[in-house]
């Protein structure tokens, strides 16, 4: 009896101390700054890289004398990040949202606008914003650059495995409908960029409110289905990389992520291409637009923004990096031809190839396009046999234990 | 001790009570909100109405085949297993279970993308068939590779309950049994199995009701070429036309097929033994 109390109230003290313990472990910084970005999108300290989060919080403490806590977490899409920022109620101080996500967001009056200068001036530290090239300022999502500082940008491409794929064969989306390579080919799990590559190969805008020509390139993807491996996100990395598929469409960064692992890949834009820029911005429930600042302008220094575009591998914005030998001897030749090419017009590209906001009933029809095109074909008629034999036979153990039941009852 | 709950009985009940409003009762509340609602918040059926239309139909007979099947599999396979493990020594029956439990301590969305590399063409099984001289066998992106990702991943869930049953049946009612001239197979059919029907319901429930409502496995094991319930659901709460009205409905929907195939389940398997009752 006695250990029992004792137990017990050994109990009660652990529980009270857990809860003392969640309670106050949030007070321990004087500030704390929440980053909402893309998963894998900043460089995070592993396989030797820099902690760009307690980099920050060192630096801040050097600046200003006060504690920082940067609470770093992250989204898998667009769409999931505007669900969030919506629906309110969270207090993200900085995120990372695309072009077409941006205008979204300015429009319905969910950003706040970024007065990095005045913050630089404020804690005495040069802003770095002249330093992002002039091709990627006044784009038509923020047109005076108020709201939104670029990250990085990229389009979309054809990876392919040069051991299957003939030469002959590349060059544009046709690739991914070349029945030579069927079982070979993945393609995106994602209505949106599945359907962006029928819609380049049938010449149409991927904005089209256009119902027939959505309508076409369903039908265009339902005839690739047949021949394709699957429909992938972030496996196409394991798929790739292992030479179990040779064909995958992806963004030109993580090509060369892939490569690293399998020399055997090559890489290609098809002519009209997905095109995309991701920016810093501070939503309008931020605490503390400040430090948000601060941490934006910190992101565009030499040696962090060089880290984070070493870790990401996607092509930066920021003059400060493409200029500088060690990143373009780490990138090598072909990386830096593909992820920054010459003469590119970027404004334009973007304009014309890049994904827009469509309106809802647009979007109804592209996800009920998506679940018809997942759906036709089906799980195989032989499953369905199995399914229904299985059925059968359990409602025929159903009855018969029913019978019997029934029989022995009326003997007792 | 006995009678009334002292002050620290109640306290250490109390964050099961909050968690249990927190995370079941008030998430129930609001897929009931949104299926009713629409996107304005205005009561409406029409979301009820949509997914009473052939596209959903085939959704939901595709889920139901594979979780049907998945779970057939898993009973063929567990109830021996259940049965061998109850009859061992004590100390090899811990094994046994440590065994069991231990492909549990690993999160199972590693398990399914360990299952993909060895399902795949270029994967560890195909490997070893190619290298012993045999076909390939094509597996990945299958529903057979998602049945088989289904079954590992629950097959504790029906081995655990039928085996608590068994380790607790009276050896004496087998001896009986025998005595009184039963052959094994009659010791096995009018004996183990009318006493282990409580557990075998328990188990068909803990692994049907995950199978059904799976989105991860088939994704990954079925590569995107057919679509589950879960996937459904899950694309209308992240994917490119977000509609939580649709998305909670069809939740509302699969939950009551489960209940309503869990009330004919436990009514038609009401058995007169006490022994471990059926879980829900």
């Amino acid at each position: 009896m006695k250990i029992k109390l004792g137990s017990k109230k050994l109990a009660a003290f652990v529980f009270i101390a857990v809860l003392l313990a969640l309670t106050l472990s949030g007070c321990g910084a004087d500030n704390v700054l929440y980053v909402y970005n893309w998963g894998e999108y900043i460089s995070d300290g592993s396989e030797g890289s820099l902690n760009v989060e307690k980099a920050f919080e060192e630096y801040y403490f050097e600046l200003t004398g006060e504690t920082l806590d940067v609470r770093y977490t992250t989204y898998p899409s667009n769409e999931d990040l505007y669900a969030k920022i919506s629906g309110g109620g969270s207090e993200y101080d900085v995120i990372f949202p695309s072009d077409y996500m941006i205008e979204r967001m300015i429009s319905e009056g969910l950003l706040q606008k970024i007065n990095l200068e005045a913050v630089c001036e404020k804690y005495g530290v040069e802003c770095l914003y002249s330093y992002i090239d002039d091709n990627y300022k006044g784009l038509y999502y923020d047109p005076t650059d108020e709201y939104s500082v670029p990250y990085t940008y990229g389009r979309v491409g054809i990876i392919y495995n040069k051991e299957v794929v003939d030469e002959a064969d590349i060059g544009g989306w046709d690739l991914m409908w070349n029945e030579k390579y069927a079982g070979k080919i993945l393609q995106f799990n994602n209505s949106r960029d599945a359907f962006a590559t029928a819609l380049f190969k049938l010449g149409y805008s991927v904005n089209t409110t256009n119902e027939a020509e959505w309508r076409e390139a369903h039908d265009l993807l339902l005839q690739q289905k047949s021949i394709i491996q699957g429909y992938v996100m972030d496996e196409v990395f394991n798929k790739m990389e292992s030479g179990e598929a040779a064909i995958a469409p992806y963004y030109a960064g993580d090509y060369f992520i892939m490569r690293r692992a399998n020399e055997n890949l090559g890489f290609y834009y098809p002519e009209n291409t997905n095109i995309f820029v991701d920016a810093m911005c501070i939503p309008k429930g931020s605490r503390n637009p400040e430090i948000a600042a601060l941490f934006i302008n910190f992101m565009l220094s030499e040696e962090i923004a060089i880290e984070n575009a070493k870790y990401v591998f996607y092509a930066s914005p920021n003059s400060l990096v493409y200029n500088n030998a060690e990143y373009r001897e780490f990138m090598g030749e072909e990386a830096m031809e593909v992820l920054y090419p010459e003469n590119f017009d970027f404004s334009g590209e973007l304009a014309k190839n890049g994904f827009r906001n469509l309106d809802p009933e647009t979007l109804a029809l592209i996800s009920s396009l998506w679940e018809d095109l997942k759906i036709t074909g089906g799980i195989g008629t032989g499953v369905y046999v199995v399914g229904a034999v299985v059925i059968l036979v359990i409602i025929a153990g159903i009855t018969a234990l029913t019978i019997r039941k029934k029989r022995r009852a009326r003997y007792e | 001790m006995s009678g009334k709950r002292s002050f620290w009985q109640r306290a250490a009940a109390a964050p099961h009570m909050v968690w249990s409003v927190l995370f079941i009762i008030a998430p129930l509340i609001f897929v009931l909100y949104y299926s009713f609602t629409d996107s304005q918040g205005n009561f409406t059926l029409d979301n009820i109405k949509s997914i009473f239309n052939q596209k959903y139909v085939v959704i939901f007979v595709n889920s139901v085949t594979l979780a049907v099947i998945a779970t057939l599999i898993c009973l063929v396979i567990a109830y021996p297993l259940a049965y061998i493990f109850s009859r061992m020594r004590e100390r090899w029956q811990k094994v046994a279970i440590l065994l069991t439990i231990l492909p549990l301590w690993m999160n199972f969305l590693i398990t399914t993308y360990s299952w993909m590399t060895l399902l795949e063409d270029t994967g560890v099984i195909n490997t070893i068939l190619k290298k012993i001289g045999l076909n390939p066998i094509h597996m990945i992106n299958t529903p057979g590779a998602v049945v088989v990702g289904m079954v590992f991943c629950f097959l504790p869930y029906m081995i655990l309950p039928i085996y608590s049953v068994m380790a607790g049946l009276d050896v004496q009612l087998i001896e009986a049994a025998a005595d009184l001239g039963c052959n094994s197979f009659k010791i096995l059919t009018k004996v183990i199995m009318p006493m282990s029907v409580s557990g075998v319901v328990s188990g068909i429930t803990m692994v049907f009701v995950p199978s059904i409502s799976t989105f991860f496995i088939s994704q990954k094991l079925g590569g995107g070429t057919f679509q589950l319930i879960g996937d459904t659901i899950e694309g209308y709460f992240t994917g490119t036309a977000i509609n939580y009205n649709v998305g909670a409905s069809l939740s509302l929907i699969l939950m009551i097929l489960i209940l309503i195939s869990m009330a004919i389940m436990n009514r038609y398997t009401d058995t007169e033994d006490t022994k471990g009752r059926p879980m829900l």
